[in-house]
């Protein structure tokens, strides 16, 4: 019954405090609300920026050390300019041992060899520099999840079959099941029937990227046997830099990671991520100020009924859980209220604001774990503001409170 | 030590801010003896030290020395735990500004003590002999009313219910009738002295009214922090 004690007591007190209780609600409403929807807001948008950037990217690729300067996939134009003429692509030596290693590397989850070179691509009187791409589409498809993006056939071939971008299609004037003439430098060219079509949300890939065989990109990139990368999927996606490095150590080739490639990216969203910490910081704070004044003010207003409850046979501790219950109930009550208000915001915030296109931005969803941790939180920053007050109250001399 | 009597005070004194220049001595070795189910009066002028002797019984102040034993143990050697223990247990205040809580009503503001204390009655029992206690002192119908709501005779009836709900053998007032009316403060004086005699609870009542005082079984009377005589009927 004393816990009863304290908790009615700690209950009148903030009714009888009315105004003071609920301003001191509403900060703490506020702050959790702030908080909450900045951090929803910001881990969905950089989810889904990240998404969107590694939709069409391997985690780590894996290339010939000599070739640091080529970045065939996604680079091709520029190898297709800077590269001299007749110049043999490399491949990377003994690759199928280090693929072998890499599957057997826990924290890898998919491997992709990949033949990848430049080329022309032709039809009737149009020509289009583009990126082959030979890989196994079993293996590619665990990289790349080429599934989402197909638009017409699915992400299969064999022998003398391609697949190709929505854009170059219509750049080359064909469609599914036509065909077209592939031509490289080193003077190998082969007719190929178009059995699929892509779309990656991304015209310059959609432009550039032919998918073939293996074989195929082999023999017309004149590398025989030979892959130019290995793409890799893994884990942990924020743990592929070390991984990769790791790789590097062990096979001396050129081995890099999603991170590496885009750094710039990762830079700005540590950035925000380091202001939204700074704001959630400065958030709590003001908080715990805001419940620490209201309860000092409250002890003092209370001084008069603390000695009397001391008269009557109250503990020190008992007056002094008090006033712990009231921060911890201003954290429970304006968390709880708090991830409301969020809620609501973030509805709002995804109805008002969606990408040019008309699809949402983000969703709006409330991460249970986080409004957990939100209250938790919350509640022990209460009951922390409170114990400054708290005390005071515990020290209280029940003589002064009676005499005056 | 002596189970006759519920309060002995020896040699007690009582200085404020020991250890500076202001240093002074309010009360200077005080004896009192009171028995069991006893009806004493403490009179004497405004700054004698009444309410400072009333405050160290009530163990809300620790004397400077001398030794203070109630209800047969001593207080000296006991941690403020104990002797918090010992308040709520023995001892019942009845203020002269009837010091209740004002967000709480009549039933609530009497039962109050039981609720600090888990280890005593069950809220079901403490509400019975709340309602008990309020009736006993012609509050059966102001159970639910708030402090606020009730006249300053009521209020002091009030505190005298709540200072008997832990049925201490001791119980101290501190000018319980200062703040009211000749009449009322008669009826309240009434009041105590037949609890006194049907419940056998010692009462030790500060007062200025010299015909209440008389009306007691014994008189301490405070001079200057000395206890001048001592009447006994
Ligand atoms: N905390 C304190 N610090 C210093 N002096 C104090 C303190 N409390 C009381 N005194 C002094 O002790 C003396 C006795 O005060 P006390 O309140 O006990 O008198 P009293 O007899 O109850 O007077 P009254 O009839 O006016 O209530 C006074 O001179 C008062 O100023
Ligand atoms: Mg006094």
């Amino acid at each position: 019954m004393t816990l009863n004690f304290e908790w009615l007591l700690a209950l009148r007190f903030l009714r009888e405090g009315r105004m003071q209780s609920l301003l001191i609600l509403a900060g703490v409403t506020g702050g959790v609300a702030v908080i909450i929807f900045l951090t929803q807001l910001i881990n969905q948008l950089q989810g889904s920026i990240i998404d969107r950037v590694l939709s069409s990217q391997a985690h780590i690729v894996i290339r010939p050390a000599e070739e640091s300067a080529l970045r065939l996939m996604s680079d091709a134009h520029i190898a297709a300019n800077i590269q001299p003429r007749g110049q043999r692509l490399r491949s990377i030596d003994q690759w199928e041992s280090i693929a072998q290693l890499v599957r057997n590397t826990p924290g890898i989850s998919a491997v992709s060899p990949v033949a990848s070179g430049p080329a022309f691509a032709r039809h009737n009187l149009a020509s289009k520099s583009v990126a082959l791409v030979g890989m196994i589409p079993n293996d590619y498809r665990q990289v790349v999840k080429m599934n989402k993006y197909m638009i017409k056939g699915e992400f299969n071939l064999t022998g003398d079959q391609t697949i190709i971008g929505k854009d170059l299609a219509n750049d080359l004037g064909v469609s599914q099941g036509d065909r077209i003439q592939i031509l490289t430098d080193s003077g190998t060219q082969q007719t190929l029937t178009i059995v699929a079509l892509f779309d990656l949300n991304n015209k310059d890939l959609n432009k550039r990227w032919v998918f073939t065989t293996l074989r195929m990109s082999q023999s017309l990139l004149n590398i025989p046997g030979g892959v130019s990368n290995i793409d890799l999927t893994v884990d942990d996606l924020f743990g592929a830099k070390p991984l990769a490095q790791r790789l590097s150590a062990q096979t001396g080739l050129l081995v890099e990671s999603w991170m590496e490639t885009n750094s710039g990216l990762l830079n700005a969203l540590s950035n925000q991520t380091v202001t939204n910490n700074l704001i959630r910081v400065f958030i709590v704070i003001i908080v715990a100020l805001g419940i620490t004044s209201v309860l000092v003010v409250s002890v003092v207003q209370k001084q008069k009924e603390i000695g009397i409850l001391r008269a009557m046979g109250a503990k020190r501790g008992q007056v002094m859980r008090i006033f712990l219950w009231q921060g911890a109930i201003f954290g429970a009550l304006g968390s709880l209220m708090g991830a409301s208000l969020s809620f609501a915001l973030l509805t709002l915030f995804s109805n008002v604001y969606k990408a040019p296109d008309g699809s949402t931005l983000f969703a709006a969803q409330l991460d249970p774990n986080l409004v957990i941790m939100a209250t938790c939180v919350a509640m022990i920053v209460g009951v922390l503001s409170a114990l400054l007050p708290a005390r005071r109250a515990a020290r209280m001399d029940p003589v002064q409170a009676i005499r005056s | 030590m002596n189970m006759e009597h519920i309060l002995q005070l020896t040699h007690v004194r009582k200085s404020y801010g020991i250890g500076s220049i202001v240093e002074t001595e309010v009360l200077h070795g005080i004896d009192i003896t009171l028995k069991r189910a006893s009806f004493s009066a403490l009179t004497g002028p405004s700054g004698s030290g009444k309410s400072t002797l009333l405050n160290l019984i009530g163990l809300l102040e620790a004397p400077s020395s001398g030794e203070l034993i109630i209800n047969g143990q001593n207080t000296s050697q006991l941690s403020d735990q104990a002797l918090t223990q010992l308040r709520g247990h023995s001892l019942g205040f009845i203020f002269q500004f009837h010091h209740l809580l004002p967000a709480f009503n009549a039933l609530e503001n009497v039962m109050m003590p039981s609720i600090i204390d888990s280890q005593h009655l069950s809220k079901q029992q403490a509400m019975i002999r709340a309602k008990a206690l309020l009736s006993a002192v012609g509050l059966e119908n102001a159970f639910y009313k708030k402090p606020a709501e009730l006249s300053g005779g009521m209020q002091q009836r009030v505190a005298i219910a709540r200072a008997l709900m832990m049925r201490p053998p001791l119980v101290l007032a501190d000018e319980p009738t200062g703040n009211l009316d000749t009449h009322s403060a008669d009826d309240i004086f009434k009041l105590m002295r037949k609890i006194n005699q049907e419940q056998d609870i010692a009462f030790l009542i500060v007062t200025h009214d010299q015909r209440l005082a008389a009306r007691c079984d014994q008189t301490f009377n405070l001079v200057d922090g000395h206890l001048q005589q001592k009447t006994t009927d």
